[in-house]
């Protein structure tokens, strides 16, 4: 039997996990729901930006958090430029699924023309920082990407539910046509949305680069378990990505817990597969 | 009638002189031989040492002269991590680029995949990082992976070994490995070795590969307070398990790992101290193996290019030069690119490599265990165990 310490010290490291879990599928959700496109780019961007982290760290010698600020705001504009290409060339959802893994095998490559295909790490000071409560660590970066998921989520819920910008975004995103018709410049938002989820894709990004050792194809071994996050969340719902990640990250926490880490991702599919059967696209 | 006879043989003789022209000139062309490595995918940060080494080994044999005077033409395939493209790309390259020879790609999966092929068509392999030696049924396959015929035994019986030589050695241990297949083979190893050596597991886990919550698993380590942690990765398993025990204010007394990213694990200071299975590192008597210098001055200034990390030459670099020298010596013994008389003549001798000697005589074609133990000390690794092949003035050093 695991000793209480051990359970709770888990638990946490899970709940931490998910929040990360949640940040990253958070831009995936509102891309897949409120502009109907599969992104598998944002896979890479998240690791373009995690590498730019590394090479504005370690060869510049910025600090990771300013990366937090620097970073978003230029991955705002290439994902709008990302839209506004699939927008002229009136490329379909599915073709979109195709066009943007081209577009993360093109940036894997560029990522590996970089910086190598071997491993590195961003190594700062946050690496060693760490709370303890009652013998229970909170390690500094996994906890700060959990406080930012947290509130990245309550920004995106007040913006879309109590603002007039929210407000376009779900008209556009329920009839289009009709959206258009009542004036809402459905194209200058698209491009807002998609600018916006690749900035949380930046975001992601740094929190992967302080907590993970990089390397070009690690990008691949995210997509099941934030695919699951989404879909367990629902598209297009702010909170939906965190709390999934949340009970998938301790979902496997526990499991590797009890019985092996090895049966980790087999119980949180499994949890998917239940939840899309019995309440599909709602927790 | 007789014009028409003398008309005849001299247009035979000539046709037959012209076909001996070109087939000297054939002969005289270059010598094809084709490979893959993992050039990109997740095993590629290894697969570009084997390239340097490759591309190295290739510049020596053609400033000698080439093999039996012809220059070698090195038709290299990105097999992208994946055995299934690895075995497609060697089909390829033996029915249409029309290689002479083959030589293996990197990684296990890869290796076992090539070995099919050559088997289909009769070729020779050479191979230099293949970890399950079972697999190997083929009989004109031969590594320089030096492991012996059964390495789950011998590996982990050489590690335990070594640190029941440190003062208060471990008496528990807990076993963690990832379940990468040569990995998880040797691992498995390990827990019987570990019973036979009277250390006490007390922990057992496995994760996939690709796994990221690192985190339960170091606190589990940390719960079950073991003496030696014996961890069973590849790549950077390692080391995000001991940063993951680092932030849990957790570090184990005695930790071991099966094939971890040497570059990584020399830049992150909680691995120092780390200890794995070896046979190459840059200091006597190793240095003064067959071609080992020289190799070492080269392998540093084109890793040092390619921006490598840890631009030293270990256990990969070595065992793919030794791969290529093995090739030079069996083609200069035999004064033939034939397979079967390649094949049959390395079966029959050994070969001095910058790894050692090797021999392939044994089970498996597999000959000794050249495996030794090796520990990253201040950021270098250096081999400490046993005694006979320790750096200098270099011991087993544990907290």
């Amino acid at each position: 039997m695991p000793s209480l310490n051990l359970l709770i010290q888990s638990a946490v490291s899970g709940v931490l996990l998910g929040g990360l879990y949640g940040l990253i599928g958070l831009g995936l959700g509102l891309s897949w729901g409120f502009l109907g496109q599969i992104n598998l780019s944002h896979f890479a961007f998240v690791f373009l930006s995690a590498y730019l982290s590394f090479e504005f760290v370690n060869k510049l010698g910025i600090d990771p958090l300013v990366c937090l600020i620097i970073l978003p705001p230029i991955f705002f504009f290439i994902g709008i430029f990302l839209h506004w290409l699939i927008r002229r060339f009136r490329i379909t959802p599915f073709n979109s699924l195709l066009l943007t893994f081209g577009l993360t095998v093109i940036i894997e490559s560029f990522i590996q023309w970089i910086w190598t295909a071997d491993f590195v790490k961003l190594q700062t000071s946050y690496g060693d920082k760490k709370a303890s409560i009652a013998g229970i660590y909170l390690p500094f970066a996994e906890s700060m990407a959990f406080i930012i998921a947290v509130l990245v989520a309550v920004l995106v819920h007040l913006v879309m539910k109590y603002t007039d910008l929210g407000k376009a975004v779900r008209a556009i995103s329920q009839d289009p046509k009709m959206a258009t018709a009542f004036g809402i410049p459905q194209a200058k938002i698209s491009l807002g949305i998609a600018g916006l989820c690749t900035a949380l894709a930046a975001l992601g990004g740094v929190c992967v680069a302080m907590i993970y050792t990089l390397n070009p194809s690690q990008m691949y071994s995210w997509i099941g378990v934030i695919f699951a996050v989404v879909m367990l969340g629902g598209l297009g719902n702010p909170f939906g990505p965190l709390i999934a990640g949340v009970v998938i990250g301790v979902s496997e926490a526990v499991t590797m817990v009890f019985v092996n880490p090895s049966w980790a991702p087999i119980v949180s599919f499994s949890l998917l597969i239940a939840l899309l059967l019995f309440r599909p696209g709602k927790l | 009638m007789k014009r028409n006879f003398i008309k005849t043989s001299f247009a035979l003789a000539l046709v037959s002189s012209l076909a001996l022209s070109f087939g000297v000139q054939a002969q005289k062309g270059p010598l094809k031989i084709g490979s893959t490595l993992a050039l990109t995918g997740p095993l590629a940060a290894t697969g570009i040492v084997h390239k340097i080494v490759g591309e190295i080994a290739i510049e020596d044999i053609n400033s000698r002269g080439g093999l039996l005077g012809r220059k070698i033409e090195w038709v290299l395939k990105d097999d992208q991590s994946k055995p299934d493209v690895a075995r497609t790309l060697y089909e390829q390259l033996i029915t249409s680029d029309k290689v002479d020879l083959l030589m293996g790609p990197y990684a296990t999966g890869a290796i076992l995949s090539a070995m099919g092929v050559a088997q289909r068509y009769d070729k020779v392999l050479i191979h230099h990082t293949f970890g399950i030696p079972s697999q190997a049924k083929y009989d004109k396959q031969f590594p320089t992976w030096a492991l012996g015929p059964h390495p789950e035994k011998t590996s982990p019986g050489i590690v335990f070994d070594a640190v029941a030589t440190v003062p208060n050695p471990p008496k528990t241990i807990a076993i963690v490995t990832s379940k990468f297949p040569s990995i998880y083979f040797m691992s498995l190893g390990a827990r019987e070795v570990a019973k036979t050596k009277g250390l006490k597991e007390v922990l057992y886990l496995e994760w996939d590969f690709g796994n990221k919550d690192f985190g339960t698993i170091a606190a589990r380590v940390k719960d079950a307070k073991p003496d030696m942690v014996w961890i069973g990765d590849i790549g950077a398993e390692g080391v995000q398990l001991l940063e993951a025990m680092k932030k849990i204010d957790y570090s184990p007394r005695i930790h071991s790992h099966i094939y971890p990213s040497p570059g990584l694990m020399s830049q992150s200071p909680e691995a120092d101290g780390a200890i794995a299975i070896s046979l190459f590192q840059e200091h006597p008597p190793f240095t003064a193996n067959k071609g080992a210098a020289e190799f070492v001055r080269k392998f540093h200034e084109k890793a040092q290019a390619a921006g490598l990390p840890y631009p030293l030459v270990d256990v990969q670099a070595a065992t793919s030069y030794s791969a290529w020298q093995v090739l030079e010596a069996a083609i200069n013994a035999t004064k033939s690119f034939d397979d079967a008389t390649i094949a049959k003549w390395i079966k029959a001798n050994k070969v001095d490599t910058v790894s050692g000697k090797l021999r392939w005589d044994g089970e498996f074609n597999y000959g000794d265990d050249l495996m030794r133990v090796a520990q990253l000390q201040n950021r270098k690794w250096v081999m400490v165990y046993p005694k006979s092949v320790a750096a200098p003035g270099v011991k087993l050093e544990v907290k």
